[in-house]
């Protein structure tokens, strides 16, 4: 009985103290130095457009309309506050509709201005959801298509445009890990400073 | 695919050049010796020493430590409970959340107390910081520590030269904390708010995008957060999508150091198993039947996204991969990660009992979320949980030399210790425990009309997979989730406000991951206990060698039997139901 009291009085004084160094110093000390040495990205890596802040770039925004480049599907409408998968199994009959949807309306949007395009050519992270709802970014071969339309629309030349995504494509972290992508919000930012839609 | 199968190797290169390295300075903290921290954080601990009242070189017998450990983590359950409850008074709580319901509470204390992060709520949309950080990241650091702790006091008992001392609790927990899991958890804190990860206590902040909508932008004290959860193996996301969020996981890089955070300390431990046993090549040979599973599982994984899922291909979508597309089954993955960072995830995160995700489980093809199934059914042995994974393997190496022992007829003998009925009695139980009630539990909540509530995907192999996954992964303390499955109903009303829990799961799911934590630690501790009283014979000709090819085989051929084999006929009905037929459901 002895020992069983001594550990509850250890443990109690071991839960107060551990709670304070690991559950208050700790976490408060780390923004405390990165509110310092790294304010940008401790606060969200806000990108702004004429001055005032419209996102971050390492969240996707949804995008309508035919002058910008689209977003991927988001189960969650791209929510920043409310975050959860789509959840759709590999052998969903509702999966196979949602993805025959956007494969139909991907290409009634963009073969208009690349009569070349067939669906073999759409690449996957356009017509399908993805993990986090936010995906900040869409593939080249995506971004490659729907410039033809982008070009049109804003008066500018394929290439101009080509440019525009080169200089926004994020590529592999040091040359190898992950995928290569090109980051939407900042391209199209990067257009509405280019050729202002008027 | 080659250049994805370059990250792959890469990942494994560098973990194999971290295992020692690690695995030496965590065998000097272990036996007390001096690290090149030792001149910061000795008065640090000597500091703590006096506060707890402990002396720290005052043994514990087998008995005397459990208790210390069960008291200490009922205390925890008691203080995180309470905290959890009362969230609605607390400081650092901007977006004014009021507590989750009881019966989900109940399910998440048990679920932190336990290393699980079995998460029924989303993070950003449930919980303020000041739950986040003093209740749930707190038990991140502890629950990691008594992990360790564990296995630590068994290898003392396999070493000790007959006596009844495995260590003192109070000291291998302090030293785990101070010298092991705070400092690397404070560089890769900083180096992830370097890279993206926020870290900062702000309101929510409303942003006007740039094309005139709204968009709130959940902030909080993310990193430090992100890099104890990685590191200790808990995987409890800070938001609901977890390691997917670009906040938690922003870019290829930060994926590949997150990944690193996972294995590291399992597979470091196995060099400092070798160490303190005083053969390294026991230790490579435990590590060895752990990688020979692990990379397999990933291949697997790998090949099977990278071909695609059946409702994609009868959308008419086209999977191949060319220039500027990664291909595959980006259902639910992100392109800064593709398929292959994906797929190196989804292994990396089943094998240990991490349970984090950067992509999401239930839209997996067939077979490739048929891994993780196969990662859970060897009870988390393959890396493992930090401390949990070695002393679950240990268990299974004891199980292979009797059987060993008995096909070549000499008596069952490990690092010179004798294995007899006792130890063998307790191994079973310890084997076998988790598996039993992993069946038990999916098989009440796959019958009883009242769990039906919690299946998203309705009465199909889906539906299946996500019953068993959900107690499977909470009955091996992972926490990755079939995230369909759920025992939480939150309408979209800020605070909390109108959320009910459903008892019937949580309370379920609750008690089985407390009883399959703990049962086994018991076990565990008294086959220390037991082996710690042995004397040590010298090994003779009829000793069987346990540190060479011929063993790692039969090990890796034992947890294959035992474990797979006890779900492979439930592991059909789900996920290889889906992968080999392309009926839609």
């Amino acid at each position: 009985m002895a020992g069983l009291r001594r550990d509850l009085v250890t443990a109690a004084v071991a839960l107060v103290l551990m709670t304070l160094v690991l559950g208050l110093a700790y976490p408060l000390v780390i923004p405390g130095i990165a509110q310092v040495v790294f304010p940008g990205q401790a606060n969200g890596s806000k990108v702004s457009f004429e001055g005032r802040t419209v996102g971050s770039k390492l969240i996707g925004q949804e995008f309508k309309g035919r002058a910008y480049f689209h977003s991927r599907p988001s189960a969650t409408e791209y929510s920043a506050d409310a975050t959860f998968f789509g959840n759709a199994g590999p052998n969903s009959a509702e999966l196979r509709d949602s993805i025959r949807e956007e494969l139909a309306a991907y290409l009634k949007r963009e073969k208009p201005y690349d009569r070349s395009l067939t669906r073999e050519q759409v690449p996957v992270d356009a017509v399908t959801e993805s993990a986090s709802g936010v995906d900040p970014q869409i593939s080249e071969a995506n971004a490659r298509i729907q410039a033809h339309r982008v070009a049109a629309v804003r008066n500018l030349s394929l290439a101009e445009v080509e440019a525009l995504i080169a200089a926004h494509t994020d590529g592999r972290s040091l040359g190898v890990l992950g995928e290569p992508g090109v980051n939407v919000l900042r391209l199209n930012i990067a257009l509405e400073e280019k050729a202002p839609l008027r | 695919m080659a250049q994805g199968w370059l990250q792959i190797a890469l990942f494994a290169v560098v973990l194999v050049a971290l295992t020692k390295p690690l695995g030496v300075y965590m065998a000097r903290v272990f036996t007390n010796q001096h690290v090149f921290l030792t001149p910061v954080l000795g008065p640090i601990e000597r500091f703590t020493y006096r506060v707890l009242r402990v002396r720290p070189g005052e043994g514990q017998d087998w008995k005397g430590y459990a208790r210390s450990l069960i008291v200490f983590s009922l205390l925890f359950w008691v203080a995180l409970y309470l905290i959890l409850r009362t969230q609605g008074v607390q400081p650092f709580n901007p977006q004014g959340f009021h507590s989750a319901p009881w019966d989900v509470n109940f399910n998440t204390t048990s679920s932190f107390i336990t290393n699980t992060n079995w998460q029924y709520y989303g993070g950003e949309a449930t919980m303020s910081y000041f739950s986040q950080m003093a209740g749930l990241a707190v038990q991140n650091f502890v629950s990691a520590a008594v992990g360790i702790a564990v296995v630590v006091a068994l290898i003392r008992g396999i070493v000790a030269r007959s006596g009844r001392e495995i260590g003192n609790f109070w000291a291998d927990l302090t030293r785990t904390i101070l010298y092991v899991l705070l400092p690397i958890s404070i560089v890769g804190a900083l180096f992830l708010v370097s890279q993206g990860v926020i870290q900062n206590l702000g309101h929510y902040q409303v942003i006007h995008t740039l094309t005139g909508g709204n968009q709130v932008l959940a902030q909080g004290p993310v990193a430090s957060q992100e890099a104890i959860k990685e590191l200790g193996t808990n995987g409890g996301g800070f938001f609901n999508v977890n390691s997917a969020y670009p906040f938690e996981n922003p870019s290829g890089l930060t994926n590949f150091v997150e990944l690193l955070l996972i294995l590291v300390i399992p597979a470091g431990l196995t060099y400092t198993y070798g160490r303190m046993v005083g053969s390294q090549r026991q230790g490579w040979a435990i590590f060895s039947a752990m990688f020979v599973l692990f990379i397999v599982g990933v291949a697997v994984v790998y090949l099977a996204e990278q071909h695609g899922s059946p409702a994609q291909h009868a959308a008419g979508l086209h999977t191949a991969a060319f220039d500027g597309s990664t291909g595959g089954n980006m259902v639910g993955k992100e392109q800064r990660f593709g398929v292959a960072d994906s797929s190196l995830w989804t292994a990396v995160t089943t094998v240990t009992s991490c349970g984090a995700v950067n992509a999401a489980f239930e839209s997996l093809t067939g077979i490739g979320g048929a891994v993780p199934f196969v990662n859970l059914g060897f009870s988390e042995v393959v890396f493992g949980g930090v401390g949990a994974g070695l002393y679950s393997m240990l268990l299974y190496v004891l199980l292979a030399v009797f059987i060993g022992g008995l096909m070549v007829g000499r008596t069952p003998e490990y690092l010179g210790k004798k294995i007899q009925a006792r130890e063998i009695k307790l191994v079973s139980l310890g084997v076998l425990f988790t598996p039993l009630v992993t069946l038990l539990s999916a098989g009440i909540a796959s019958a009883a009309p009242v769990a039906k509530q919690s299946i998203y995907a309705g009465r199909n192999p889906s539906g299946l997979s996500e019953t068993l996954y959900a107690y499977l992964s909470q009955a091996n303390n992972n926490g990755s989730a079939w995230a369909g499955y759920t025992g939480f109903v939150q309408p979209h009303a800020p605070g909390n406000v109108g959320a009910h829990g459903l008892s019937f799961t949580d309370l379920l799911g609750g008690i089985v991951m407390i009883g399959a934590r703990f049962a086994p630690i018991l076990f565990v501790l008294a086959i220390a206990g037991a082996l710690a009283g042995k004397k040590v014979s010298p090994p003779g000709l009829g000793t069987m060698r346990t540190d060479n090819p011929t063993f790692v085989f039969l090990l890796v051929g034992v947890v294959i039997l035992v474990g797979a084999l006890t779900f492979f006929p439930a592991i059909l009905l789900g996920p290889v139901a889906n992968g080999l037929s392309g009926r839609l459901f």
